[in-house]
C-alpha cells in the first residue's frame, strides 16, 4: 500500500514538472502520429499482397500493432526513463540518496521518474487497438475485455522485471546503454505476433526478452485464440520473474558502493 | 597551384589520421558495438519473415521475389544500413543547443570533415564484426545470392556513396537546429519518409506504382535500394554505372545544399562556450 501510494505522489509530482511545457505535448503528438501513420502503411503494403499473415488477418494485426504502440507508450512514460536513471545514478555514485531515505530502494528507484508526454502513445495505441476491434468478424465481450486488461498488467509487470533485471546489470558492468538499444531493437518484432518468427527468435522474444508474453498474448485474448494454459504460462511466467527479480535487485544492491557523490 | 596541392595533401592527410585513430578507438569498444550491430538486426530480420511468410503462402515468391532472394536483400540490408550511421540529425541539435560546436569552430577546417572522417573510420571495424553475424544469418535464412565481380565492384563503390548521401541529407536535415531546436518531430518525419520509399522496408518494386514514381525523384534509394540491388539482383552493365552516376550527382547536390545552408546557417549561432 505504502507503495502505491507513494508511486502516486511521484506520478502527481513528476506529471505537474512535465505539464509546465505544453510545446512538448504538441511536438509528442506530431511523433506518435509520424509512427502510427508508418505503422499502418506497412500493414497496408504487406496486406495488399496478402489476405491473411499466418492465419492473422489484417484487423487482428492491427490489435497487436495498436498494443505494442500502447505498451511501448507505458514504458517510455516510466519504465524507461527510472531505469535509465536508475543506472547513470548506479555510475555516478548518486543512488547513496535514494537508499538512504526510509522507503523500500525498489519501490524508489522504479516510480522516480515520470514522461506524461509519453502518455500520448498510450492513447495512440488504444485507438489502433479499438479500430482493430471494431473490424473483427466475431465481437469482443466483456469477459475477453476484461481478460485483454488484466493480461496487459501482468505483461506490463513482466517488462517492468526485465528491465530491472537488466538495469541490475549497472552494478557490475558501468556501461549498459548499448543493452537499451538492444531492447529497442528487439521490441519492434512485438509489432507481428510471434508464432511467424522461426522456433529460436520465438524462444527468444518469448523467455529471454518476453515481449510474447507482453504483447502477443493480450493480442490473443481479443482475437479469441488465447488457451487458458497459455494464461496460466504468462501469469506463472510473470510471478516467478518477479520474485527473481526481488532477489537479482538484492544481491546486485549488495555490490554498490557508491559515496562518491 | 603548390599551395593548392599542399592544402589537398593536409587534408587528405586529415582523413588518414582521423580514420585510423578512429579505428583504433572503435576497436577497443568490441562489445559495444557487438550489442549495436545485434540490436539493429531486430528489425530486417522482422521484414525478412514477415516477407517469406507471405512469399510461401502464395508458392514461393511475391512479385517474382522468391525467399531466397528476400533473404539475401535484407542479409545484404544489414552491411547497407551500417554504412548508412553517420553523425545523426539529433548529433547536431546536441552540439548547436549546447554550444558544443563553438569549439569546432575554432579549428580551421569545417566541422563535417571531422564528421566524414571518423564515421568512415568507424566503418572499417564495423564491417569486420559484421561478417561472423553474416554468416550466421547466412546459415539460418538460406540466401540465393550469385554475384558477378563486376557487381561486387560496384557494390563496394555503392556503400561508401551511400555513407555520403546520408551524411549530406542528415547534416542538413540537422542544420534545422541553427532556428528551432524543437527539430525532434521534423526528424522523425524526415527518418519515416526515408524508411518507406529507400528500400529500407521492402524492395522498393514492392511499393506501390505511385510510391515507386516518388522515390525516384528523391535521394533515398541511391543510399539504400541501389546498393543492396547493385549487389543481390541482375542490374545491367549500364544500370550499374548509370546508378554510381546518379549517386554522384546526389552527393555533389547534397554537398552544395549543405554548404549553401552552412552559410546562411552559422550566421544565427550565438553559443558562446561549452
Amino acid at each position: 500500500m505504502t507503495a502505491l501510494r507513494l508511486a502516486w505522489l511521484y506520478f502527481r509530482i513528476g506529471s505537474m514538472n512535465e505539464l509546465q511545457y505544453r510545446a512538448n505535448f504538441l511536438i509528442q503528438l506530431l511523433q506518435s502520429a509520424v509512427s502510427v501513420v508508418t505503422a499502418l502503411v506497412v500493414l497496408k503494403v504487406v496486406y495488399s499482397y496478402t489476405e491473411a499473415l499466418n492465419g492473422w488477418s489484417q484487423p487482428e494485426l492491427l490489435v497487436v500493432m495498436g498494443i505494442q504502440i500502447l505498451l511501448g507508450g507505458v514504458i517510455r512514460t516510466t519504465i524507461q526513463p527510472n531505469m535509465q536513471r536508475l543506472m547513470e545514478e548506479v555510475r555516478d555514485g548518486k543512488l547513496d540518496f535514494a537508499l538512504t531515505k526510509p522507503a523500500d530502494a525498489q519501490v524508489l528507484v522504479s516510480v522516480r521518474e515520470v514522461r506524461i508526454w509519453r502518455a500520448v502513445d498510450i492513447v495512440a495505441g488504444s485507438v489502433v487497438v479499438a479500430y482493430g476491434v471494431s473490424g473483427l468478424d466475431r465481437s469482443v465481450g466483456a469477459g475477453d475485455a476484461l481478460l485483454f486488461a488484466a493480461l496487459l498488467l501482468v505483461g506490463a509487470v513482466t517488462i517492468y522485471c526485465f528491465w530491472l533485471v537488466i538495469a541490475t546489470l549497472a552494478f557490475w558492468i558501468v556501461d549498459v546503454w548499448q543493452i537499451i538499444e538492444l531492447f529497442d531493437g528487439v521490441y519492434h518484432t512485438g509489432r507481428w505476433p510471434v508464432s511467424i518468427y522461426p522456433l529460436w527468435l520465438r524462444i527468444g522474444v518469448t523467455f529471454i526478452v518476453p515481449i510474447a508474453f507482453a504483447i502477443t498474448v493480450p493480442a490473443e485474448a481479443l482475437t479469441s485464440r488465447l488457451e487458458w494454459s497459455t494464461v496460466a504460462l504468462a501469469v506463472g511466467f510473470s510471478a516467478a520473474l518477479f520474485v527473481v527479480t526481488r532477489y537479482w535487485w538484492r544481491f546486485g544492491l549488495r555490490r554498490y558502493s557508491g559515496a562518491s557523490a | 597551384m603548390n599551395a593548392e596541392a599542399g592544402r589537398v595533401r593536409s587534408l587528405l592527410d586529415f582523413y588518414v589520421t582521423r580514420a585510423r585513430t578512429q579505428i583504433q578507438v572503435q576497436f577497443q569498444y568490441r562489445a559495444a558495438t557487438y550489442f549495436w550491430l545485434i540490436g539493429m538486426l531486430a528489425e530486417p530480420i522482422v521484414y525478412l519473415v514477415v516477407w517469406t511468410t507471405i512469399a510461401e503462402q502464395q508458392g514461393g515468391s511475391v512479385q517474382g521475389i522468391t525467399t531466397g532472394e528476400f533473404a539475401a536483400y535484407y542479409i545484404v540490408w544489414t552491411l547497407v544500413r551500417n554504412m548508412n550511421i553517420v553523425f545523426t540529425p539529433y548529433g547536431w541539435e546536441w552540439r548547436i543547443r549546447e554550444g558544443q560546436l563553438s569549439a569546432a569552430l575554432l579549428r580551421p577546417l569545417h566541422p563535417l570533415h571531422d564528421d566524414i572522417a571518423g564515421f568512415a573510420g568507424w566503418k572499417p571495424v564495423v564491417i569486420a564484426l559484421w561478417l561472423p553475424i553474416a554468416a550466421a544469418l547466412w546459415v539460418a535464412f538460406d540466401p540465393v545470392l550469385d554475384p558477378t565481380l563486376l557487381e561486387v565492384g560496384v557494390f563496394s563503390l555503392a556503400i561508401w556513396g551511400a555513407y555520403l548521401i546520408r551524411t549530406m541529407f542528415l547534416s542538413t536535415l540537422g542544420m534545422i537546429t541553427f532556428w528551432t531546436t524543437r527539430v525532434s518531430a521534423i526528424f522523425e518525419l524526415a527518418i519515416a519518409v526515408e524508411l518507406l520509399l529507400s528500400g529500407r522496408l521492402v524492395p522498393l518494386p514492392l511499393m506501390p506504382d505511385w510510391a515507386e514514381d516518388v522515390a525516384a525523384v528523391l535521394p533515398f534509394q541511391w543510399s539504400f535500394y541501389f546498393p543492396i540491388v547493385a549487389l543481390t539482383g541482375d542490374l545491367s552493365r549500364g544500370e550499374l554505372l548509370g546508378g554510381l552516376a546518379a549517386q554522384l550527382l546526389w552527393i555533389l547536390a547534397l554537398t552544395g545544399l549543405t554548404l549553401l545552408v552552412w552559410r546562411f546557417a552559422i550566421r544565427r549561432y550565438s553559443a558562446v562556450g561549452n
